[in-house]
């Protein structure tokens, strides 16, 4: 950790000087003595959560994902959560710090809550979703002699429907726990900036109009009710100018 | 066992909005200021540039700049005869973390309470009558017109951008009319509104009432405050709450305050050091600093001649009934102080679906918006209408980050095709009328410590209990047909309406307006801090933040929290420094 005052408030110490001592070298930092503020090369924190390869399913597992969100976000009078590669972003989630809800409070006891409580289970979430995704396979080959992926869609959308609804239930797990959790995630996916794995190539984006992360829109606060169209921009910038 | 570290004259608690102004008042007069935070240095080359600062997914769902309720978390329940349980990652509302804390990504609405808002018990009982059994609205010991030069001085360090209604007792065409009056214009000219804001305000005036530009802490063009610090104007990005500012156009400490402290040899800051408790002199009679953590798990003892709780309300109460300083409130009885009157706001409104108008709302700001009054605080008779307060409704444009906004009419399924469908019809064409109402105190309404769940240090979670009150509900089924009427007059096609109804719930984002648990007021037996901010208990600790709030207005928070820590460092130094002890004798 950087911290620009140390070595002078430490010497300072030693000869006698100022009044306050930096407690411990290397576990808090300290910053102001009149040095203004602090500055140095190489700080900034660009994105990197979920930008690099991971993996946390198997391909069983991925696949049903897979199934799971292209009827969640189907592929119709646009791109849906397949054309997005909605699955390679939970993917990289759930191998990361968000599946393994290493920002959430985990401690017990897990009691059952009221709805307004929110998230009660015992699992972050990539451990809810394999639960789950076990739980589900029972129930799709108990039901219909076929895994999830390998059903209509038909029947893949009425078996949404009872999670959903909470006509289906799991006995590990929340079948509708699971089931609010990777609605949300795929929506996450699906509009969430290309540099997380989903939203490939913008789809999400172009498809509802939205024009990204551009920064200045000081041009166009005069609309008056007539449609903006801007061609997306993404963190890593647009198609048109990473083309070799 | 602690180390002992030399002595300084100020600790300050938290280093966000309050902290900064803390600090810059007591430096400015000379005294060695040393300020501990708990979460990592920020700023906005380091934490939030224009090249990656529009990020949703890492700083709003992935909780970039957030407390982690893996370090701290409160536990929940609606009422006292539930078992509360953590709030195991945040929903409803978001605590800072870090330098700068929540001032970091805030909205920037910047409104001044109503001068009735500060005497809410007097003023409502002299006009209505007794208040109900079981609420426990008070005054706060302080009146506008005492705080008036500290909202001015706030405004104009953030450069706020307004319109003023209410000229020193002259009302203005344009602005509120309904404020108090003000002693100076606002620094900056209102933001430039976007057709939504148009169409609100054009049909608010059709109904007699009486719009405004809201009080932007985005820049309408460039500014440099009174310490010399420079903002930009905004660029209508629509990533400001949830979010910093790549742009240095919106206020924060980071962008208004903390570059001017950093220059002065009195001021230190130490930033990953986690204050555990406030420490008291062997007869009780006084606090002589505080111990805190860093982030190796080493404790050290930072004696001080005065401490300042510049953290979050939630985490000053909290500090306070770990340091067992003050009486902790007691429903049964109703005695004691420190989680009483712990407050919240009343959210609801209207959405309108545009047919062949463009609203392309990610042209945006935080604060970009107009908004009425009418039916805030006391503007209205509220005679026969079973409640008190009031709220503003405003028709604000602050974004359009497509995975927490990409509202649906109704009848819409929650996905598939047809959801899909009817995002992507909609995406660029609604607006929101938004009804932001007051939460008044209630008896049953509190902050306690929980008696199961823990930290990491093993000291026990804040516990809350909270539901919204008969007033609550009164309100909002008031104020929203009036959200509804504008919005069905602003000329979409359709019009859905999200009223408050159920229990408050722990888990949609609503706001980050925390209030109550360190009260301020007149008595000891019924609040926390005397007028002053200062501890009833120990003279020499003062408290900042909407803690100090016995109830919450209809308003965001932000500059009636500045006010009022300017209000309480100006009697540190005018008055307290000369003669240090109570400011208020009992």
């Amino acid at each position: 950790m950087f911290s620009p005052t140390r070595r002078k408030v430490l010497k300072a110490l030693l000869f006698g000087g100022t009044a306050i001592a930096a407690p411990s070298a290397l576990y808090a930092a300290e910053y102001g003595r009149g040095e203004g503020m602090p500055w140095s090369p190489f700080r900034g924190q660009p994105p990197y959560h979920g930008t690099l390869e991971a993996s946390f399913f198997t391909p069983a597992e991925r696949a049903t994902v897979a199934a799971i969100c292209a009827r969640l976000i189907p592929n119709d009078d646009g791109p849906g959560a397949t054309e997005a590669d909605v699955v390679t972003f939970l993917d990289r989630q759930m191998a990361g710090f968000y599946g393994r809800g290493q920002h959430w409070y985990m401690q017990g006891p897990f009691l059952e809550g009221t709805a307004t409580q929110g998230y009660q289970s015992e699992h972050p979430p990539a451990q809810l979703y394999r639960h789950a995704l076990v739980a589900l396979d029972v129930y799709c080959r108990n039901t219909y002699e076929a895994g999830f992926a390998e059903l209509s869609e038909d029947r893949q959308d009425a078996v949404l429907k009872g999670l959903d609804e909470e006509e289906i239930t799991f006995a590990k797990v929340s079948a509708k726990t699971f089931f609010d959790l990777i609605l949300k995630n795929t929506i996450e996916g699906f509009f969430a900036d290309p540099i997380y794995g989903g939203n490939r190539d913008m789809v999400a984006w172009r498809y509802i109009g939205f024009p990204g992360t551009r920064y200045d829109y000081r041009d166009f606060v005069g609309h008056d009710g007539a449609r903006i169209q801007l061609e997306p921009v993404s963190l890593m910038g647009r198609s048109g100018w990473n083309s070799p | 066992m602690a180390k002992q570290l030399p002595g300084v004259d100020v600790v300050l608690v938290g280093f966000g909005w309050t902290g900064a102004i803390y600090a810059e008042k007591l430096t400015n007069a000379g005294l060695d200021v040393l300020a501990l935070e708990r979460g990592p240095w920020r700023d906005t080359t380091k934490d939030f540039a224009t090249t990656f600062a529009q990020d949703e997914l890492r700083y709003y769902w992935r909780h970039g700049m957030f407390q982690e309720a893996s370090q701290s978390t409160v536990t929940f329940r609606n009422n006292s005869a539930q078992t509360a349980l953590p709030m195991r990652s945040w929903g409803s509302f978001l605590p800072g973390n870090g330098v700068g804390g929540s001032g970091v990504h805030w909205n920037g609405q910047t409104y001044r309470f109503l001068p009735s808002d500060f005497v809410a018990k007097s003023h409502n009982e002299e006009r209505y009558g007794p208040l109900p059994e079981g609420m426990t609205v008070q005054d706060y010991g302080v009146t506008y017109e005492e705080l008036e030069p500290h909202f001015d001085y706030f405004e104009k360090i953030c450069g706020i951008c307004g319109k003023a209604g209410n000229l020193k007792g002259d009302i203005v065409a344009g602005g509120n009319p309904f404020e108090g009056p003000r002693s100076d214009e606002y620094p900056n000219p209102p933001m430039e509104m976007t057709f939504s804001q148009d169409r609100f305000e054009a049909a608010a005036r059709n109904v007699g009432l009486n719009p405004f530009p809201v009080p932007s802490a985005n820049m309408s063009r460039a500014y440099v405050n009174p310490l010399g610090l420079q903002l930009a104007p905004c660029t209508y990005c629509g990533f400001c709450e949830k979010h910093g500012c790549g742009n240095y156009s919106k206020s924060s400490p980071q962008t208004t305050i903390i570059p001017a402290l950093m220059k002065r040899p009195n001021f230190a800051l130490r930033t990953d050091s986690e204050v555990l408790s406030i420490e008291k002199s062997a007869d009780g009679s006084r606090t002589t600093g505080v111990t805190y953590v860093d982030t190796s798990g080493e404790s050290f003892f930072q004696p001080a001649e005065i401490v300042v709780l510049c953290a979050y309300p939630l985490e000053n109460t909290r500090l306070m009934l770990l340091s067992q300083i003050g009486k902790p409130y007691d429903p049964r009885s109703g005695e004691g102080v420190v989680g009483k009157n712990y407050c919240y706001q009343v959210m609801s409104g209207a959405t309108v679906f545009f047919d062949k108008e463009y609203t392309n709302s990610f042209v945006g700001a935080g604060a970009l918006g107009m908004a009425v009054d009418d039916y805030n605080g006391d503007n209205f008779d509220h005679s026969g209408l079973g409640f008190i307060g009031g709220g503003y409704i405003a028709c604000y444009t602050t974004n359009a980050r497509p995975i927490e906004s990409h509202p649906v009419p109704e009848g819409v399924p929650g996905w598939g095709s047809d959801w899909k469908q009817a995002v992507q019809a909609n995406f660029l064409k609604t607006a929101s009328v938004g009804v932001h109402g007051a939460s008044m105190a209630h008896r049953s309404n509190y902050l306690d410590l929980d008696p199961t769940y823990t930290d990491r240090h093993g000291r026990p979670l804040l516990r809350m209990t909270f539901d919204f009150t008969l007033n609550d509900r009164r309100l909002s089924a008031h104020l929203t047909p009036v959200a509804e009427e504008i919005a069905r007059g602003m000329g979409g096609r359709e019009v859905v309406v999200g009223e408050r109804k159920g229990s408050y719930d722990s888990v949609p984002y609503q706001t980050t307006h925390n209030t109550g648990g360190t009260i301020m007021g007149t008595d000891p037996q019924t609040s926390v801090c005397n007028r002053y901010c200062q501890s009833w208990d120990l003279p020499n600790l003062f408290v900042a933040g909407a803690g100090l709030f016995p109830q919450n207005a209809g308003y965001n928070p932000t500059d009636t929290v500045g006010a009022l820590a300017y209000w309480s460092v100006d009697a540190i130094i005018n008055t307290y420094l000369g003669q240090p002890g109570p400011l208020v004798q009992t």
